[in-house]
């Protein structure tokens, strides 16, 4: 019997010939990556179990990309990147990226590809439930809490319990008003919010093969919202040049055997999905854009792990170009680097800060997790009141994105923006 | 690992994510201090709408103002409990409340293992759904080497299930003693 992807990458990374689904192995972590908010409480631990003077077990292998709490006047978040700046000194970590210097970044899940740390066929924890979007790159990516981070620190292995892989099949190139949001909303309401608990997501077909690297990152940054331990897609060319043009470091990519088996697989063509929206309270609760359209929105937001991309501003500049925002909206890029791309990137001469400077939406001056989980009260396009929202955003929970009367609905930067001039919710081929 | 654990039933819905058991914005305050952690279980549940906090009236603080310990110890949720955001701040804002186990039809993994790894308190899972059986406020024992769950307000026994391959990372305290024995650490 063959493996999976996932399968493979674990195997080899507990030094076995074969796994399979149900085993509990202890796997050689290639890197750690922790924030702002785990940070604290992952080196606390840390020092409490393995003493005081203790150091990490690779100072290669560990990265710190604060980016949760960053421009906020709340002091206890403030201390807590002070935590993170002592233990790099101490520890003498290369690969911390400290806010209000050049090599500050912004979210931690765009950062890490950005800088060459995403290498296919590695293993990947993060003290974030969003760390699956590595899984674009073909490696074992997941989520873990403060204490496994903590031993991993220290040990450089973690158990984990191999999970079967459920396989999502997209036959077709995108039509021209979808977008990889589209595909991941449509399959969290088919599978519900824990349909893949436990379990891997393989994405597959030639759909998802022509998409680029960006919008592969959005079909593995929201398995969680489906309960699903990582996410995958196989390795190709546009991988391969991705990878490389960031790093040097060698790897080794996997792929799956011809005998692999899954749990399911599933098939869809992309010309049957329509612009999809998931409606307030969860990821799972799915409408199209059509059938919630006149829903009166207070607010837009372009930004996060999940639909703050310079790909996600170019979609809502498409759109946005030439009109004017009706709902309040809030444009959040997740990185320094998406930063500087919107202010070189041009659409017929004008560059995408013109562009939605002119359509009337607010332009975050820092690049963040920002008002994605709400954050501190004084966050950027944080909501503080029962404010109805569509966002590109990941999860829609009570309170997310601040008040717990508020309501939100997750949508394509494309939609959101066709939302945003409108002022109601928008199928966005009404724009393209 | 206690062989029986009593305590007062408080009762929530399916899908219950993290930044319901405790919101992102209380996500700063330091977890080794042992003042300001207690601010965690101040906070715990406070995400919660207040239509599904303690079931089945709802509209029941999990923990009293000016307070960081709830009258209640074990939680009754439904499906996912769990779900969402990473943050271990979730299993340990409900240990620093008093939380003792949680009992529901099934759990987000990262939650799971968090609240097993950390050693925070024992993440039981029903045969049954048992919202509706239970309500906020009632005397509950769990027998954890027999496997059940005793609704003792209503005399009725629930069956749970076995903890698998958990067990002897619970029986341990947590993942670091457990990686001990393994041989993975140095005691």
């Amino acid at each position: 019997m063959g493996m999976t992807m996932t399968e493979k990458v674990l195997a080899r990374h507990a030094g076995r010939t074969r796994v399979a689904p149900g085993d509990n192995i202890w796997v050689d972590v290639d890197i750690l990556m922790t924030h702002d908010v785990c940070g604290p409480g992952t080196i606390g631990i840390f020092r409490k179990q393995f003493g005081p003077t203790a150091r990490v077990w690779d100072r290669e292998k560990v990265v710190i990309i604060p980016d949760h709490y960053i421009f906020t006047n709340d002091q206890h978040a403030h201390r807590n990147i002070d935590v993170l700046r002592t233990f790099v000194k101490e520890q003498d970590l290369p690969y911390y990226y400290d806010v209000g210097t050049d090599k500050y970044k912004g979210v931690c899940h765009i950062a890490l590809p950005e800088e060459g740390h995403t290498r296919p066929g590695e293993v990947l924890f993060g003290t974030d439930s969003h760390t699956c979007t590595a899984g674009a790159f073909g490696e074992f990516a997941t989520g873990i809490g403060n204490t496994d981070a903590a031993l991993i620190m220290g040990i450089g292995k973690l158990w984990v319990k191999v999970p079967e892989t459920m396989r999502f099949e997209f036959e077709g190139p995108l039509p021209p008003y979808l977008m990889a949001k589209d595909l991941i909303l449509h399959i969290i309401g088919d599978i519900g919010m824990d349909g893949a608990t436990y379990r891997a997501m393989e994405f597959a077909g030639d759909g998802v093969m022509s998409l680029s690297i960006e919008e592969r990152m959005t079909l593995c940054n929201m398995v969680i919202e489906a309960g699903g331990k990582n996410g995958i897609i196989p390795t190709d060319a546009v991988t391969e040049a991705f990878v490389k043009s960031k790093t040097a470091k060698p790897y080794q990519p996997v792929a799956d055997d011809r005998d692999a088996r899954f749990h399911s697989v599933r098939r869809y063509k992309t010309a049957d999905i329509q612009p999809t929206v998931a409606k307030p309270h969860s990821p799972d609760n799915r409408g199209t854009a059509r059938e919630c359209t006149g829903t009166r929105l207070d607010r837009a937001y372009i930004g996060s792990c999940t639909g703050g991309k310079l790909n996600d501003f170019i979609a809502a500049a498409k759109i946005l170009k030439g009109h004017q925002v009706k709902a309040d909206t809030y444009i959040v890029p997740a990185t320094t680097e998406v930063a500087k791309g919107l202010a070189t990137t041009r659409l017929d001469g004008q560059t995408l800060i013109e562009i939605f400077q002119q359509a009337g939406a607010k332009i975050s001056q820092g690049a963040s997790c920002a008002a994605c989980l709400g954050g501190p009260s004084d966050t950027f396009g944080r909501l503080n009141k029962s404010e109805v929202c569509i966002s590109t955003t990941n999860r829609n929970f009570p309170g997310r994105m601040g008040s717990k009367t508020a309501q939100v609905y997750l949508a394509s930067p494309y939609t959101v923006a066709a939302s945003a001039i409108r002022g109601e919710i928008t199928d966005p081929r009404e724009f393209l | 690992m206690q062989d029986i654990i009593q305590g007062k039933a408080y009762v929530l819905g399916d899908n219950i994510d993290t930044d319901q058991i405790i919101p992102a914005k209380h996500l700063v305050y330091s977890l080794s201090d042992p003042e300001e952690r207690k601010l965690y279980g101040k906070y715990a549940m406070s995400g919660v709408p207040d239509a599904a906090a303690g079931l089945p009236q709802g509209n029941v603080r999990f923990v009293p103002e000016n307070d960081h310990r709830s009258p209640f110890q074990i939680i009754i949720g439904g499906k996912n409990f769990g779900c969402g955001s990473s943050r271990e701040h979730a299993p340990e804002a409900m240990q620093i409340a008093g939380i003792q186990a949680v009992a529901a039809e099934s759990y987000a993994r990262i939650f799971y293992r968090n609240s097993v790894d950390g050693g925070f308190f024992i993440p039981f899972e029903t045969t049954q759904r048992l919202i509706g059986e239970v309500k906020t406020g009632d005397d509950l024992e769990i027998n954890v080497p027999k496997g059940t769950l005793t609704n003792r307000t209503s005399g009725k026994t629930y069956s749970l299930r076995p903890l698998g391959d958990v067990l002897e990372i619970i029986k341990a305290g947590g993942v670091f003693a457990y990686a001990r024995q393994a041989g993975f650490l140095k005691s």
